[in-house]
């Protein structure tokens, strides 16, 4: 272990933050304290709103927003992050991105603002659909629409990213609290048995919540982002093998690339926002095991499985067996999530993945239901379909699936797989919806998917 | 006007004077202000419950945790514990004896760290026995349990009219409140100087009442207590009221610790302890013929006040006079009470009850064209006010009939409602799961205060030696534009480009007793104070160079940065300098109150409003039977802002706006649980619209060639509320789509749905 002080590059310049510094402090405290740099602003503590995103400049070029209110100074410890006042060129003249939207007329109350020029800076260089990019910048005032205009016509600048300064530093102590980085499974392994009440952070978008809203001061965190182990994404013809502490970004990017996993690119691209996929991890989202973790239902309806480390070695499992409760998984102490294999849906198979919310983007789900359904002959041969968000954990519909099985695929076979799925399932009543409104919904999105079917064929 | 002039002054596009800083994030909100020394952060103890007996609070666990350096209590009030408005009885500051909602202020920790106050604040156990908290608004209009006597605008004789008509339908139906969702939170920082002087950085839309509020609680002099705001991060009326307690409570801290003190909600705080938009109830019973006449009209409209009166007299009046909108009911009954329940206070939002006032017809004019089998927009046209209807208001006052047919004409070919009328049904018939639905919407809105005595502003200019004037004013900047627009009249009177007006903060030491920036009147009232003030520098001006030169003092003009009069010419800061020499005073203030409003709150008759803002909309909506999804496909809106002082920036007020309504209208839900906690509490779980709700097609024109026909300055008009309901066009498109008969507010994909089950059923 080799201990050391905070260390990253802000705005092109290399900080090594003072020793004792707490490595859980978030990101954006640090900047709008001890660094002075009230640019970045909080508007919500629970990165939903996106003004206080900054971004990291990866070493390939990539520039990834994230939120400031959910990143740990631990987290960014040997990063490059610029923030909006790091935008201005020589002499402090502002940036064309930041020219750009005051010219527009982007701006009002200017709050949200700032974030809304670090989004944009990052999507000039990474592109893509504009309100994907603003999914995670909400603004009160100007209703959007010179937002995105602006957004529309931004050009990216050459400039490279800034290295990022040496990190050799595995272990970051402030009074009372240690940092842990291990940079290999084996020490990663080693932490998680000495140390079970420790915070296991991956991307933080879940557990950034326990400081930036609620201030706790873990005494013990294991950050699993440097673990080679856990890192990577194989793309293959049997399907994506991502690691446990890669971010959906890179899944994203992967499933949007390949023609199967289509469907899965459109859910994840409503998880969250770029903010949110720029950090979080699908092995948060499985450890975390919410039942409505956006990313399970697919999980579960392609079979997928994962691969838990420990100290007795490694084994696998199906993800419907690795969630086993309301937020509670298979993973015995001392084990961790190494990586998930994301099966390819066979040829020929329907396979979707399907979300309901409030808001189209960047809410959770209210029910979310993903199917594969393997067709013969006008026939479903066999069906896997998961749900979300009705009842203590993602799960398959044993019912639903059994009413599908070896019947004609048509609208009396799904209706009636729809109304034994809607008595199969017993969901809670909430802010987000009714237990009627969740049981007829989730139902629905089976029928909704036959119609689909209908209508393309 | 010469064209440089008239490039900067009225009439010109000009950004937000703010909108660079803003980009570069070098633009300052209170949080971003250089912490004074020895400043601590204060944090507030909630109520964890509704409805409760409160003991008297034992703050001595906060008082244990480190860092901490006082406890304040209500027992601590030097003053008043008092935040109600003028004339209405007392409502605490900080509780006592009685909590009355979830999430209501109890006590404040002060300490040296804001983690260490918070976490001192959450160690206090308050000692409450609970009670049942009334939490609907059903339950408190059927008992009766109102805030103050109901309000009732009656013409006619309703009851025999509806007896006679010849048709009659009745409908109930619930509008949500709504979250201001600011993106910058209350926030106040109060630092004390000598003699009990407390200087007071607030983030809040109405410096006076700060003031005053403070001054109350703290027992001193309105001349002790000065209140800066330079900007908010938004407002839209969550800062009109509930920023006077926050900065109370900053002021109270700093009186009790003797060092300055910054109190910032967290944004959950901020949701659990301020007021929000009302909800309202509906029960209406009309009375039509086989035309679409609508000959009378009995409705109760209950808004749901919170816990205590706050503003809820303001908004219920406004609902009242507005439930009629742009139609003539010759017979007309409607009671507006405000409910008492056991939430937060619910206050000033953008519209102020306006938004709730104009649905009740909407829901009329949606059942009588169903009952009878026509559109909504003919039974609208049936009933417009003016033409072969009566242009007067039941309370009194006459809307202008033609403007009324002007905009929604020109909003109705510009969105082609005929051709698009017909391909919606066509979609619709060719598609099974998925529906479209258009939607219209004609507005009228009254512009100044109810309360008569705030239609007043203030302004202080001064001319420099060098030429460069500096302004303020009592209104404050929210992001809505005020003061590049107060700058462009400025600029246009002394005929300087706008870069010479140096835009000044806010301040109750600088202009006093003004009104709060609310109301969509604060271009009207405070740029005509500027107007006035910087008129009446510009005449001894003008005196001094007609001395100089040897001419009439009017025929002095003051242009492109210069002075003239026939072949004389100076520069305007010669002038300003020869002024200075000449011992010509170079400052002045500049008053201004609304002229010829009046009303009768006894008999609700009168003229209260100084004209009103015109609009319509046209909204279409695609929607998912099976999952009640839906989307905005196109909006075409028409907004009357007179001769607009600023069309860049009213585009901008008439978007948002908009889509600020559209949130209301559809995703934005407030959700409490059975023991009345609020649970959506944050952007996670409260959504407001994101950039992909806003229509593909966005079609915004401003009613041209209309100058406003009151003398208002410029001959513009206010243009911060009423585009907001503009999006009421969504509400009546979505029934289209759904074949609804009912449809609560917020039409949620999942009232969508299940209104569409029953539609279909």
């Amino acid at each position: 272990m080799t201990a050391g002080s905070i260390a990253f590059t802000l705005n092109g310049t290399p900080r090594t933050l003072p020793p004792g510094t707490s490595p859980t402090l978030t990101l954006l405290d640090w900047l709008r304290g001890p660094a002075g740099l009230t640019g970045t602003k909080e508007g919500c503590a629970e990165g939903d709103c996106g003004a206080c995103t900054v971004v990291i400049e990866e070493a390939d070029g990539a520039r990834v927003p994230v939120n400031s209110c959910l990143a740990l100074l631990g987290q960014v410890h040997g990063r490059s992050i610029r923030t909006v006042e790091g935008l201005r060129g020589d002499g402090g003249a502002p940036h064309p991105v930041q020219r750009a939207l005051a010219e527009a007329d982007a701006t009002q109350c200017g709050f949200c603002t700032p974030g809304i020029v670090m989004t944009a800076w990052a999507h000039a260089r990474e592109g893509g659909d504009v309100h994907e990019a603003l999914a995670g910048n909400l603004c009160r005032c100007t209703g959007y629409r010179p937002i995105v205009e602006a957004f529309g016509a931004l050009h990216d600048d050459p400039a490279c990213p800034a290295p990022p300064p040496p990190s050799p530093a595995t272990r970051l102590e402030a009074p009372g609290q240690v940092f842990h980085r291990p940079a290999t499974l084996d020490a990663l392994l080693a932490l998680r048995t000495a140390l079970p009440g420790a915070w296991l952070l991956a991307g933080g978008t879940d557990l950034g919540l326990r400081v930036s809203e609620r201030r706790e001061a873990p005494a013990e965190v294991i950050c699993i982002s440097d673990v080679p182990e856990l890192r990577g994404l194989e793309a293959g013809p049997a399907g994506i093998r991502i690691g446990a502490a890669e971010s959906y970004r890179l899944l994203l990017a992967a499933c949007a690339a390949d023609p199967a996993f289509l469907p899965l690119a459109g859910l994840l691209r409503r998880l969250g926002s770029r903010q949110i996929r720029g950090m979080g991890t699908l092995g948060g989202n499985l450890g975390t095991a919410s039942p409505i973790g956006d990313a399970l239902p697919p999980l579960i309806a392609l079979n997928a499985t994962v691969r838990v480390a420990g100290p007795d070695g490694e084994r696998e499992m199906a993800v419907e067996d690795f969630l086993t409760g309301y937020r509670t998984n298979a993973l015995l102490p001392g084990e961790v999530i190494r990586d998930v294999l994301i099966p390819r849906p066979p040829e020929g198979a329907i396979f979707a993945a399907e979300k309901l919310s409030k808001r189209p983007d960047q809410d959770i789900s209210t029910v979310g239901l993903s199917a594969l359904i393997a067709l013969e002959g006008g026939r479903v041969a066999w069906a896997r379909i998961a749900l979300g968000g009705t009842g203590p954990r993602a799960a398959r519909c044993a019912r639903a699936e059994e009413a599908l099985a070896g019947r004609p695929w048509n609208r009396e076979t799904v209706d009636a797989a729809a109304a034994a799925l809607e008595e199969a399932i017993a969901p809670l009543s909430d802010w987000r919806g009714t237990a009627e409104y969740r049981r007829i919904a989730t139902g629905n999105l089976l029928r909704r998917l036959w119609h689909r079917q209908a209508e393309a064929a | 006007m010469d064209a440089l002039t008239r490039h900067t002054g009225p009439g010109a596009s000009l950004r937000q004077d703010s909108a660079l800083k803003h980009a570069t994030g070098e633009a300052r909100f209170a949080d971003d202000l250089p912490m004074p020394p020895a400043l601590l952060h204060a944090a507030l103890v909630l109520s964890p419950v509704a409805h409760g007996r409160l003991a008297p609070i034992d703050l001595s666990p906060a008082l244990a945790v480190p860092g901490v350096v006082a406890a304040i209590g209500p027992g601590d009030i030097p003053g008043r514990n008092d935040i109600a408005q003028p004339k209405r009885a007392q409502e605490h500051m900080l509780a006592e004896g009685l909590v009355e909602y979830w999430g209501q202020p109890l006590a404040i920790v002060v300490a040296e760290t804001r983690d260490a106050a918070l976490a001192a604040a959450a160690a206090v156990r308050p000692q409450i026995e609970p009670l049942r908290p009334v939490l609907s608004v059903e339950e408190a209009l059927d008992a009766g349990s109102f805030l103050f006597p109901p309000m009732v605008m009656a013409r006619g004789d309703a009851a025999s009219a509806l007896a006679a008509a010849p048709r009659r339908l009745s409908g109930t139906f619930h509008a949500g409140g709504q979250e201001h969702f600011y993106l910058e939170g209350q926030i106040a920082l109060a630092v004390p100087g000598e003699d009990g002087d407390l200087t007071i950085h607030s983030s809040t839309q109405n410096p006076t009442e700060v003031q005053v509020m403070v001054a109350r609680v703290l027992g001193c002099d309105h001349n002790r207590v000065s209140v800066q705001v330079r900007r908010m991060g938004g407002g839209f009326g969550g800062k009109e009221s509930n920023a006077s307690w926050v900065a109370a409570c900053a002021a109270l801290a700093a009186r009790c610790t003797g060092r300055p003190v910054k109190l910032r909600l967290g944004r959950k705080q901020d949701i659990a302890a301020t007021g929000k938009r009302h909800p309202f109830l509906y029960r209406w019973q009309a009375g039509f013929d086989e035309t679409g006449r609508i000959l009378a009209l009995e409705a109760t409209m209950a808004a749901d006040g919170g816990h205590s009166v706050d503003l809820s007299g303001g908004v219920v009046f406004r609902s009242v006079t507005h439930a009629p909108n742009v139609l003539d009911v010759p017979d007309v009954s409607i009671t507006g009470v405000a409910c008492k329940t056991n939430t937060v206070s619910n206050t000033a939002f953008r519209g102020f009850g306006g938004p709730q006032g104009v649905l009740l017809m909407e829901d009329v004019t949606h059942h009588v064209a169903r009952s009878l089998g026509t559109t909504q927009e003919a039974v609208r046209e049936r009933n417009l006010a003016g033409g072969q209807n009566d242009a007067v208001t039941p309370y009194g006052q006459a809307l202008e009939g033609d403007l009324l047919r002007q905009v929604w004409a020109e909003c109705r070919d510009g969105a082609e409602w005929e051709r698009r009328r017909a391909e919606v049904d066509a979609f619709n018939a060719g598609h099974e799961v998925v529906k479209r639905g258009l939607g219209s919407f004609l507005l009228a809105f009254g512009i100044s205060f109810g309360i008569m005595s705030m239609n007043q502003a203030g302004a202080l200019v001064h001319v420099y030696e060098d030429g460069s004037i500096r302004l303020n004013h009592g209104g404050t900047e929210m992001g809505q534009g005020l003061f590049i627009k107060v700058a462009q009249i400025v600029a246009g009177v002394f005929g300087v480009p706008v870069e010479r007006v140096r835009i000044t903060a806010t301040s109750t030491a600088e202009v006093p007793n003004t009104a709060p920036t609310a109301a969509s009147t604060g271009t009207d009232l405070n740029g005509w104070a500027a107007q006035i003030a910087a008129t009446t520098i510009r005449t001894r001006m003008a005196e001094q160079a007609a001395a100089d030169w040897g001419v009439a003092p009017d025929e002095v003009r003051f242009e492109e940065d210069e002075v003239f009069a026939g072949n004389h010419r100076m520069g305007f800061g010669e002038l300003a300098h020869r002024c200075v020499q000449n011992r010509v005073s170079l400052s002045s203030t500049g008053f201004y109150k609304t002229p010829g409003i009046h009303w009768d709150p006894g008999a609700m008759k009168g003229e209260p409003f100084f004209y009103f803002s015109y609009g319509a909309a046209i909204a279409e909506v695609e929607l998912d039977l099976l999952t009640g999804e839906h989307r905005l496909l196109r909006a075409d809106m028409v907004q009357d802002c007179g001769r607009s002082l600023n069309p860049a920036v009213d585009r901008g007020q008439i978007e948002g706006a908009f889509v600020q309504g559209l949130g209301w209208l559809t995703c934005e839900e407030l959700w409490w649980d059975a023991e009345g906690r609020l649970r959506t509490l944050g952007p996670s779980t409260y959504k407001i619209p994101g950039s992909r709700d806003v229509p593909p097609i966005f079609n915004v024109r401003l009613l041209e060639g209309a100058p406003a026909r009151a003398d208002t300055i410029f001959r513009s008009k206010a243009v911060g509320e009423p585009p907001l309901m503009l999006a009421t066009a969504v509400w009546n498109a979505l029934r289209n789509a759904a074949g609804a008969d009912r449809l609560d507010l917020p039409a949620t994909p999942e009232r969508l749905l299940m209104a569409a089950r029953r539609a279909r059923a």
